[in-house]
């Protein structure tokens, strides 16, 4: 496995300048540069800051001026911020969105394993369908409608729970992070409940309950292995989206996350940052790809590639 | 599942046990709790262009003048007083002799000649010089043609006497400078930490911040909050009752307007659409609908075959019935617009007139030529992602559809993309609006002069622009008056935009705050501002 | 058991018994009908705004009520439906093509075909998707076809791995193993085992995905790079009734309710499909 580990971290190499690269030369092709503004600016006025950020150059200058600071870890100034560079302001915003994300992580695992295990346990009956009809709300119900309305119920009618921030007034880390946990809960209770109901069904486990061990050894030791693959493989895109998508409950709950960076940066044209934050991400998806990868081996020595 | 019930009964408890709001708070310590829109660009006052960056200048720096929160005009600000030469080209301001810097510095005239350098320095790239090149030399300074910054029109007579010279006799120049492109900055400061163009230079941050105003940069969160403290080096520090502002940036409106009631903000940015018509019948003690100098229009493009001829333009204009959109789709007390320049600006009424009337807009069309036979082609609404334009594009969709028989597209753009297709022409009727820089009607008339950035229609008539030069270099303000609007009429008479309506400033403000009183282009000292509760 | 049927006609058997699953399949299926008839159906255009009314609770003239401009929400829900289940189904349709079989591909060759089919995916996964869409928009221009399929080339890859992570399970199960060691080709590997045991997953995650599409349609017009007003789906119709949600709360409760509704169907009908297709479910 540690081979698999670093043969997969040495092949993350070539992935992100790849997504660098295409990244570079998407971004420039969008309409609209980062200087436009309401205000029209004169051409001479345009001319100075492309020259002092370097947008006269050929797009090929531009290119390996800019990868060749990115592999000296120089990811350039912000173009939409004077005076603020991309790595100080992804500083800023990466321990807000990795604690959003771990405590939305936490409750959609704490909720959506349990409740799918329940479920595929108690197939057909009360606890499989009441569970899983939860479940079912928490995929319909969106986060920008999850999140105002806990809001409205908790922030505004009950006065119990800050309506926005994060770490500025006590509190105010629990809604967002519901908002955000529920949705992934839903689906993790789903593909835990498949792949337990997968997994139930296969001769080791009659052969298991027929030795006589108790339910929750079957379970738990047995069962639980196999039938959480699906969960772990569908983790790593889970977090990798989550750092993404965390955009519209930073949005909902003004929270200084790195997904509202990424966002407003691609609305601004801010070209440096939109760069700096694809490739960060990237490299946080291609992580977390690759330990819910092996985490799924582990859990399963089978599915291991023969070759 | 047993944790997790603890875990949240415990952080229930102690989201509980503190009970006093940021609003409760800050009236015990006078700190001022502001909703500021957006993470402002920068705290440079030559290199930022928005209005989120104005609210936050307003309380660093103070210019030779400040805003006036109780009259017209401009109150005396780093200038304790001037004199105007009778040709109306000789500025002469008396700077206050205890004008200090906020570490202390001794303000002086040189400080602004050398910041006006500054933001006329090319390379710097600022895109607000123009507001300077009134000042002789200024525009050839700025774009090389000459490279001796003393034959540009600010000169330091002695420390504290400050001479501008001017073109022409400019009757707005006062109130130019309440924009903060004409502000100081501390230059030992900027040089320490770069050069004179660098944009990049770190003097911004909280600790190397210098600048003259009521107030100094204590801290910034990015994306987060700013925090400006009292500045106890102000020269009018005694007035200052507050103590603290936090500007957050609120970029989502139904957030604010939640930040707000649940006591978190004091005043917010702007209010919610669909909330106005309720907090209105309700009798909402806390919502504020203030006259501002700003006009939302559309512009047409020129150039385009169908939009070229006047009768279509004009058609296209009296079929709108505006009455019903500032009643019916904007809900906020705006006001109907019959002219570009928002009426009262600074005095100035301007006697133009647009009917609503689709019997007449169809027989110009049918005069342009379109009828059953020949029918007038599906144009095309550009704006940016909004829900505001989007239900004003949607209205005036119907108006156009039901009064004039015409199909009309709606077609919403990200704010970039709108922003270069209305620079390069790619666009038939674009949404647009001007708020403007100063009080005089000089700031909306002259954006239709050809050859101006921010024309965009492709508009171009000799007599209007002759008309505004004409009124520029005269200080008789009844004459100029008549001469803009004689202009307003040529404008109208052509539409190269078709006035909407009159914007009006609509946000909530806590009960808790005084001395925010409504001010035309939304200017408010924080020194007159402060926190009690009745 | 009885072993001589083929999967498909047991499947079908299975699926027909499924009370949930039959349930589910109506109450799509008078859905599409309703979309499909809307313009005959529906009582008034989804575009009329009746301006002097503004927004209006339910009555006799607008049974489900009117939005801020006037307009029938009955209308829009009905035109609504076009967009959404056109949305759900296509991008949903699309994404499962490309990705099943680029997952089934590199699951089952293994080794270096594989490594890179992955690879390719993750560089996928990390491009900018707002920067594509808008990039996408603006070249082609607003063609709803093209969000569709740019919709659908986004989620293709989280199928892709789902896919692939189910194969190399069943590849390297011992029935599998067997079968190879019998010299069973490739092909017949992969109808009479392969595929079976991965529809399951497929049908489940296809039913998840309907609604993720949905929801990043009505994400993507929210950031103003969908669908254009004056149409609108679901999804955009229910961030309206976000806004409005304590003034006009029918604004959001009916197509709230239509949503959930459709889901809750196609989510009893994706059950029973996975339930029917799997072999090894016994009825019980």
């Amino acid at each position: 496995m540690i081979s698999i580990f670093i043969k997969r971290l040495l092949l993350a190499i070539p992935v992100l300048l790849a997504v660098a690269s295409l990244t570079f030369f998407l971004v420039k092709l969008a309409p609209g540069g980062p200087f436009d503004a309401d205000k029209a600016v004169s051409p001479q006025v345009l001319k100075n800051l492309n020259e002092a950020y370097n947008l006269n150059a050929s797009e090929w200058e531009q290119y390996v001026a800019y990868m060749s600071g990115i592999l000296q870890g120089d990811f350039g100034p912000s173009f939409r911020f004077p005076g603020r560079s991309v790595s100080e302001m992804i500083a800023t915003g990466l321990p807000v969105t990795f604690e959003l994300a771990f405590y939305a992580i936490l409750i959609a695992l704490l909720i959506g394993v349990s409740s799918g295990v329940l479920a595929a346990l108690k197939r057909n009956t009360y606890l499989d369908f009441i569970p899983m009809a939860i479940a079912m709300i928490g995929i319909c119900v969106p986060t920008f409608l999850m999140g105002p309305l806990l809001v409205l119920i908790f922030g505004i009618n009950l006065e119990i729970l800050p309506v926005s921030g994060w770490g500025q007034l006590p509190g105010d880390k629990i809604l967002p992070s519901i908002t955000l946990g529920f949705a992934y809960a839903a689906y993790i209770a789903r593909l835990s409940r498949g792949g337990m109901l997968e997994v139930l069904n296969q001769d080791f486990i009659r052969t298991a309950r027929a030795k006589g061990l108790t339910e929750k050894n079957v379970v738990i030791k047995h069962a639980m292995q196999g039938g959480l693959i699906p969960v772990v493989s569908f983790l790593g895109p889970a977090i990798a989206g989550l750092l993404a998508g965390s955009f519209v409950v930073e949005t909902i709950f003004q929270i200084p996350g790195l997904g509202r960076f990424y966002v407003e940066a691609a609305f601004n044209r801010d070209y440096t940052m939109i760069l700096g934050t694809t490739i960060f991400f990237s490299a946080m998806i291609v992580f977390f790809n690759l330990l819910s990868d092996l985490a799924a081996m582990w859990l399963n020595p089978r599915s291991r590639d023969n070759s | 599942m047993k944790h997790l019930i603890t875990l949240f009964t415990i952080a229930f408890l102690i989201g509980c046990s503190s009970s006093t709001s940021p609003v409760d708070d800050g009236l015990e310590n006078q700190i001022f709790h502001f909703g500021n829109g957006s993470e402002p660009q920068g705290i440079d006052p030559h290199i930022v262009t928005g209005v989120p960056e104005h609210h936050i200048l307003i309380s660093l720096c103070e210019g030779l003048t400040i805003p006036n929160a109780f009259g017209d005009g401009n109150l005396p600000g780093a200038a304790e007083s001037w004199q105007i030469s009778d040709d109306g080209k000789e500025y002469i301001f008396n700077l206050r002799q205890n004008g200090k810097w906020s570490n202390g510095d001794e303000l002086t005239a040189a400080d602004f000649v050398w910041s006006w350098k500054r933001i006329l320095t090319a390379s710097l790239g600022s895109q607000y010089p123009d507001m300077l090149y009134y000042l002789v030399g200024a525009s050839e300074y700025h774009t090389g043609l000459i490279d001796d910054f003393n034959k540009v029109g600010v000169k330091a007579i002695d420390k504290y006497t400050l001479k501008v010279t001017l073109k022409a006799p400019t009757p707005f120049f006062i109130g130019m400078l309440s924009h903060y492109s004409t502000w100081p900055v501390h230059k030992d400061t900027v040089l320490k930490h770069g050069s004179i163009d660098d944009r990049n230079g770190e003097w911004t941050r909280p600790g190397n911040f210098v600048c003259n105003g009521a107030f100094n940069l204590k801290s910034w969160e990015l994306n987060n909050r700013i925090v400006v403290e009292k500045n106890p080096n102000y020269w009018d520090s005694s007035s200052v009752r507050l103590n603290q502002i936090h500007y957050y940036p609120v970029s989502n409106v139904m957030t604010e307007d939640r930040m707000f009631r649940a006591g978190q903000l004091h005043v917010t940015s702007t209010l919610p659409s669909q909330k106005c018509p309720v907090y209105i019948e309700e009798n909402n003690p806390d919502l504020r609908i203030d006259p501002y100098m700003g006009t939302y229009f559309y512009r047409l493009n020129t150039n385009n075959p169908v939009l070229k001829d006047v009768r279509v333009r004009k058609a296209l204009a009296y079929a709108i019935d505006r009455k019903l959109l500032v009643e019916k789709v904007t809900k906020c007390g705006q006001i109907p617009a019959y002219s570009f320049t928002p009426p009262g600006s600074n005095g100035y009424q301007p006697d133009t007139s647009i009917p609503f009337d689709p019997d007449l807009a169809k027989e110009l069309l049918n005069d342009a030529g379109y009828s059953e036979e020949n029918s007038f082609p599906k144009l095309e609404i550009l704006f940016n992602t909004n829900e505001d334009h989007r239900k004003v594009a949607l209205a005036i969709q119907q108006m156009w559809q039901q009064n004039l028989g015409i199909t009309v597209e709606l077609v919403n753009q990200d704010w970039k993309v709108y922003l270069s297709r209305e620079m390069v022409g790619d666009f038939q009727v674009s949404r647009a609006g001007w708020i403007g820089d100063y009080e005089d009607p000089n700031t909306f008339l002259d954006l239709m002069r050809p050859n101006r950035g921010n024309n965009k229609t492709g508009w171009e008539n000799a007599d209007y622009d002759s008309l505004l030069a004409k009124a520029n270099s005269t200080n008789n303000q009844g004459e100029r008056y008549r001469l803009l609007n004689e202009a307003e009429n040529i404008l109208i008479d052509n539409m190269p935009i078709i006035p909407l309506y009159t914007y009006v400033r609509n946000y909530q403000l806590s009960s808790d705050v005084k001395g925010y009183n409504p001010h035309i282009l939304d200017h408010h000292h924080p020194k007159f501002i402060y926190l009690e509760r009745d | 058991m009885s072993k001589s049927s083929t999967l498909w006609s047991d499947a079908i058997y299975r699926l027909t018994r499924n009370k949930a699953a039959m349930f589910g399949a109506i109450i799509l299926f008078i859905l599409i009908l309703c979309a499909a008839l809307a313009p005959w159906i529906a009582p008034y255009s989804y575009s009329f705004q009746d301006l002097e009314l503004g927004a209006s609770p339910p009555s006799a003239a607008h049974i489900l009520g009117t939005d801020v401009l006037g307009r029938d929400l009955l209308s829009r829900i009905l035109y609504g439906a076009r967009i959404s289940l056109l949305v759900g189904f296509v991008a949903t349709g699309v994404a499962l093509v490309i990705g099943v079989s680029w997952g089934i591909i590199a699951g089952y060759a293994g080794g270096k075909v594989d490594s890179v089919m992955m690879r390719i995916v993750d560089v996928l996964y990390g491009l900018p998707f707002i920067i594509f869409i808008i990039l996408l928009m603006v070249i082609f221009g607003r063609n709803i076809w093209l969000l569709f399929g740019a919709i659908g080339a986004v989620e293709w890859l989280t199928m892709a791995r789902i896919v692939r992570g189910q194969v190399l399970t069943i590849k390297n199960q011992e029935y599998v193993l067997a079968a190879q060691a019998m010299g069973v080709t490739n092909i017949q590997m992969f109808r009479k085992h392969i595929f079976p045991n991965i529809l399951g997953p497929i049908a489940v995650y296809a039913t998840l995905t309907i609604p993720q599409v949905m929801l990043l349609e009505a994400f993507l017009s929210f950031l103003g790079l969908g669908i254009q007003p004056p149409m609108s789906s679901w999804g955009t119709l229910i961030r309206y009734g976000v806004e409005s949600m304590e003034e006009y709360s029918w604004l959001l409760i009916y197509p709230g309710l239509t949503f959930t509704i459709t889901l809750f169907a196609l989510n009893f009908f994706g059950d029973g499909l996975r339930d029917a297709l799997d072999p090894k479910i016994s009825s019980d």
